[in-house]
């Protein structure tokens, strides 16, 4: 059988890192890259006798996100113990939920190729993250718990994706709808944003589920791509060959580009769940609901449907602006201080975007193009005083030297000359210059082009190119 | 200055000359040193002793004094405290050697409040091991006497602690009373001790055994030292999100007030419960607290009868629910961070294997293993599920019952002091010692124990008062009124030198 005989069965667990200033159960700090075990407290370390302590902030921000995709919020619910032994564990008990998550349900939306997928979500829960072991040499580990009660909140979606780039697609939703919300970064390389996939393949035309695998591993959009694909080309040449998938679980070794046997079912723990005794249960009132949805800003999938419907732009464009909020919320800015909005959105998606490097630039409050600035270059062109390429030198010398367009335009002298006198003037000269393609253009019309760049040429690029053109043709006719 | 006998002095009477500039709190430790060093090697009530450290908080609160500061309303008052409790920079070993070595970088909230209020502490109490046990022979490091009589167990598993009150080897203890840590060994020795509401005293820094179970608590001389203790250590706690919010109650002065009058007692009603008196119980003790409701309703209380049908399945369900979240609460203990680590693992999995097989005594393996079938997947209603459902039923009858009575009053344990070795070999004998103190704590009611007699034998006899949840002043009441007309912790144990 060939691999489209075989309808593909994703589901994923995403974990988000929650972006608190201090831990789930304690007062240390969550952020990246610190010297190891300096950002640890006797509650994240497990010592004895002590006890979590909840941050609220971890809840807010997992309501947030479950009112966001729809989910149904459980405005009670508990936290459980899950047992296993790992160094990176201190307790060996992860804080965790199990029975009574924050959030039921709910649905992720976003387009692939052009058509909008809607996956539905089983849960979001919350959950403590593990420190990390790091292996100094054949006889040592060591562990570093900085990352030892970092908030996580798990995503699980029901298994209704059905390709690797849709898996992937889906995180990078997940990733834009964190990073808008601003309860984490969803940086996967940091380990931010993590993902595991169960992966099944059946036959088309077939419904019941077929033996599933686990991936775990992977850390990048990429990654997750590819690693599904190894595994779908994996377990159907198993199924080809009449041999049985084996419900096991899978790491992602990228540098070889496969997935290898982890552990199987038979191996797997059993988490001893258990409700958290030191923990009372979280209660999220109406008042705590309502304020916190109105804490909600505009989602990417709203956003998309102004864009692409009452603003007028291409899908394409739309889906560029929205895929950060940064680069929407400075789209926005320009449009608002008066830039036109389709023209807005070729400039920011053109040139601002190209030399901004990290989209996420956009949103900070020093950028060397303000939205502002940008609107006032954009209605230089709109009324016709700067040509589109004399703009975009404009635009250069913005961002190098912090200045705004009208500044640039007075200093330099940099107005497009529309004057028919002058612009009769440099084009006789041109076409004095140059007889013999003067003496063609009859034959060939497309010479046009070549007479416009000279002018533009000849007046250092300030000539109106629209007006050029019509005195060229009058003068060659 | 005037100096202090030790011997039977009580915490109040030390703080209130201390706070008097009559004693100096550093006099009153170097005596306590001194009893400690001529008689606790006889008795092992303590695992550490904390010499140096106590001069220094002595100092501190004289210091205080001379200042014209307020040392504290339990300034100089000399504290032993069981080594659950983490103490900054001084060991803490739950008296297992699994923590042997471990000295907690943090102060636990008790013992940091305790302090504050002037509080000395001596040293570390010794214990059954992670506080499971019910005569002390738990301690990985050695036994606790009974000290009206050596031959016999202090009870447990906080036997330190009664023990050194006992003994005179502090003025003030503290304890935890998971299924009746606190009230057995206080009966088996005749002290008072006091479990208060769950949640009204802080867990942060108390080594957990039972989480849901576990209940620090005071041991005192006297019914007014536990209440005054009880005051330094009590409230809420950032700390811990199961502490109460409520305001602390005025423990002193409610057991003061039992000794107003010839009937501190009228208008009280006192249950008593047949479900406490059963087959098996020890004449002697049924005879001494029958007395002793005698004593109460001359006192002016009203003695009435109320049920606690559902008592029977008390000991299954705290069972259950204990060795659940110990073998969940022990997890911790791995060889990885701190405490033991067995030597010479040639892998992850035999580093955990031999250190826990090693570092874990025969009690606490029990109750890990027994933990974690109950936990199994696929089994969780069938147990721990079940026994939570059974627990809720034991704290409804306890709440039906307060509808007809202010407290209940019974034994605090069917036997007195029983023998060193005489229940070790078979411990289901060792978990029925609890039958009647594991009720409140699957309730989290507070719940005092105090002497009402002594068997022929010399053995002291306890007497338990029950009280609705947040009913500690009504605890110390009753007990209050009770100790007023009797006098028995006037009785002290032979002193015997090591």
């Amino acid at each position: 059988m060939s691999l489209d005989d075989y309808e593909i069965v994703i589901g994923l667990e995403v974990h988000a890192q929650l972006a608190t200033q201090s831990k789930i159960f304690s007062w240390s700090s969550t952020a990246f890259g610190a010297e190891p075990n300096t950002q640890t407290d006797p509650v994240c370390l497990g010592l004895p006798g002590v006890l979590p302590v909840l941050n609220r902030g971890v809840v807010d921000a997992a309501v947030r996100l479950g009112l966001a995709v729809g989910s149904k919020i459980r405005q009670r619910c508990r936290f459980t113990r899950k047992h296993y032994f790992y160094p990176d564990l201190p307790k060996n008990i992860q804080i965790s939920q199990f029975d009574e998550p924050i959030c039921d349900g709910g649905t992720v939306k976003f387009r692939l190729h052009g058509e909008v997928r809607a996956v539905s979500l089983t849960r979001i829960h919350l959950e403590e993250d593990a420190g990390k072991n790091i292996h100094a040499d054949a006889t040592k580990s060591l562990v570093d718990y900085n990352r030892a009660g970092v908030p996580l909140c798990e995503i699980v979606s029901e298994p209704d994706l059905r390709s690797a780039e849709e898996a992937a697609e889906y995180v990078r939703a997940l990733r834009t709808l964190v990073r808008y919300l601003g309860i984490g970064d969803g940086n996967m390389e940091e380990g931010s944003l993590r993902c595991d996939a169960n992966v099944s393949l059946r036959k088309r035309g077939t419904t019941a589920f077929g033996t599933k695998t686990e991936i775990k591993n992977m850390n990048s959009f990429k990654n997750v791509r590819d690693a599904i694909e190894h595994e779908v080309k994996r377990q159907a040449s198993v199924l080809d060959g009449g041999g049985r998938v084996v419900q096991e679980t899978r790491l992602w070794d990228a540098a070889r580009g496969v997935t290898q046997s982890m552990r199987s079912k038979e191996q797997a723990h059993d988490y001893r769940y258990f409700p958290e005794p030191d923990l009372p249960p979280v209660v999220v009132d109406d008042a705590a609901l309502a304020a916190l949805r109105k804490t909600l800003p505009e989602l990417p999938e709203d956003r998309f449907a102004r864009y692409a419907g009452q603003v007028g732009l291409s899908p394409q464009d739309a889906g560029v602006l929205v895929s950060e909020r940064e680069i929407a919320g400075y789209y926005d800015d320009a449009v608002a201080a008066g830039a036109p909005a389709k023209r807005a959105a070729n400039w920011v998606i053109n040139e601002v975007l190209a030399v901004a490097g990290d989209a996420r630039r956009l949103g900070d409050a020093d950028i060397p193009v303000s939205p502002a600035a940008l609107a006032g270059l954009v209605k230089l062109v709109e009324d016709g005083t700067l040509s589109g390429k004399l703009a975009k030198d404009v635009f250069g010398k913005m961002w190098a030297e912090r200045r705004t367009a009208a500044d640039i335009v007075a200093k330099e002298g940099l107005v497009q000359v529309s004057d028919s006198g002058e612009l009769e003037a440099a084009c006789s000269k041109v076409i004095a210059a140059h007889p013999t393609e003067a003496a063609n253009f009859k034959a060939n019309p497309k010479l046009i082009g070549f007479f416009v760049g000279a002018v533009m040429k000849e007046t250092g690029g300030k000539a109106n190119p629209k007006a050029v053109n019509e005195i060229l043709r009058k003068l060659l006719a | 200055m005037i100096a202090i006998d030790a011997r039977g002095a009580t915490a109040v009477a030390i703080a209130d000359g201390v706070r008097a500039g009559k004693l100096r709190a550093r006099d009153v430790a170097e005596q306590y040193l001194d009893r400690i060093a001529r008689l606790d090697g006889a008795l092992g009530c303590y695992l550490l002793i904390d010499a140096e450290g106590a001069r220094r908080r002595a100092d501190a609160v004289d210091a205080a004094y001379k200042a014209g500061r307020d040392p504290g309303a339990l300034a100089g008052v000399p504290l032993g405290v069981k080594d659950i409790f983490c103490t900054r920079g001084v060991e803490t070993t739950c008296a297992s050697k699994i923590l042997r070595g471990f000295v907690p970088p943090y102060e636990s909230t008790v013992t940091a409040r305790l302090a504050g209020a002037g509080a000395v502490m001596l040293g570390k109490l010794n214990m059954d091991e992670f506080a499971m046990g019910s005569s002390n022979e738990n301690s990985a490091f050695k036994p606790v006497k009974n000290p009206w009589s050596h031959a016999h167990v202090p009870g447990g598993s906080s036997g330190g602690s009664a023990a050194a009150i006992a003994a005179s080897l502090c003025a003030g203890a503290i304890g935890t009373d998971t299924g009746g840590s606190i009230r057995q060994p206080a009966a088996l020795c005749g002290v008072v001790g006091m479990k208060p509401t769950y949640g009204r005293v802080s867990r942060y820094g108390v080594i957990a055994f039972a989480s849901s179970l576990d209940h620090p608590g005071p041991f005192g001389r006297t019914v007014e030292d536990a209440a005054a203790l009880l005051e330094a250590m009590a409230g809420a706690d950032p700390h811990d999100s199961t502490s109460i919010p409520a305001p602390i109650g005025a423990y002193r002065a409610a057991a003061r007030a039992g000794g107003d009058g010839p009937e501190p007692l009228k208008g009280m009603r006192l249950g008593v419960p047949d479900e406490y008196f059963q087959p098996g119980m020890d004449a002697e003790v049924e005879a001494a607290v029958r007395g002793a409701l005698d004593e109460l309703a001359r006192a002016g209380a009203q003695i009435v009868k109320v049920s606690l049908p559902n008592t029977k399945y008390a000991i299954a369900t705290y069972y259950l629910i204990c060795t659940a979240e110990a073998s969940s609460n022990l997890a911790r203990y791995d060889g990885v961070r701190f405490g033991y680590r067995a030597p010479d693992a040639r892998s992850l999995e035999e580093m955990y294997t031999k250190t826990r097989g090693e570092g874990f005594g025969t009690e606490p393996k029990r109750r890990i293993m027994l933990g974690t079938y109950v936990l199994r997947a696929g089994y969780y209603e069938a147990y721990y599920g079940k026994a939570l459902r059974a627990r809720r039923k034991i704290a409804d009858d306890f709440q039906a019952a307060f509808a007809g009575c202010d407290a209940i009053v019974t034994p605090t344990s069917p036997i007195p002091a029983f023998k060193f070795g005489e229940k070790t070999s078979d411990p289901l004998q060792m978990y029925l010692a609890d039958v009647l103190t594991v009720g409140p704590d699957l309730a989290g009611i507070p719940a005092l124990s105090q002497s009402c007699g002594f068997t022929k034998a010399g053995l002291p006899i306890g007497l338990q008062t029950i009280a609705p949840a947040l009913g500690e002043e009504i605890c110390f009441r009753v007990a209050g009124a009770y100790e007023a007309r009797t006098k028995w912790h006037e009785r002290l144990p032979p002193e015997t030198a090591s």
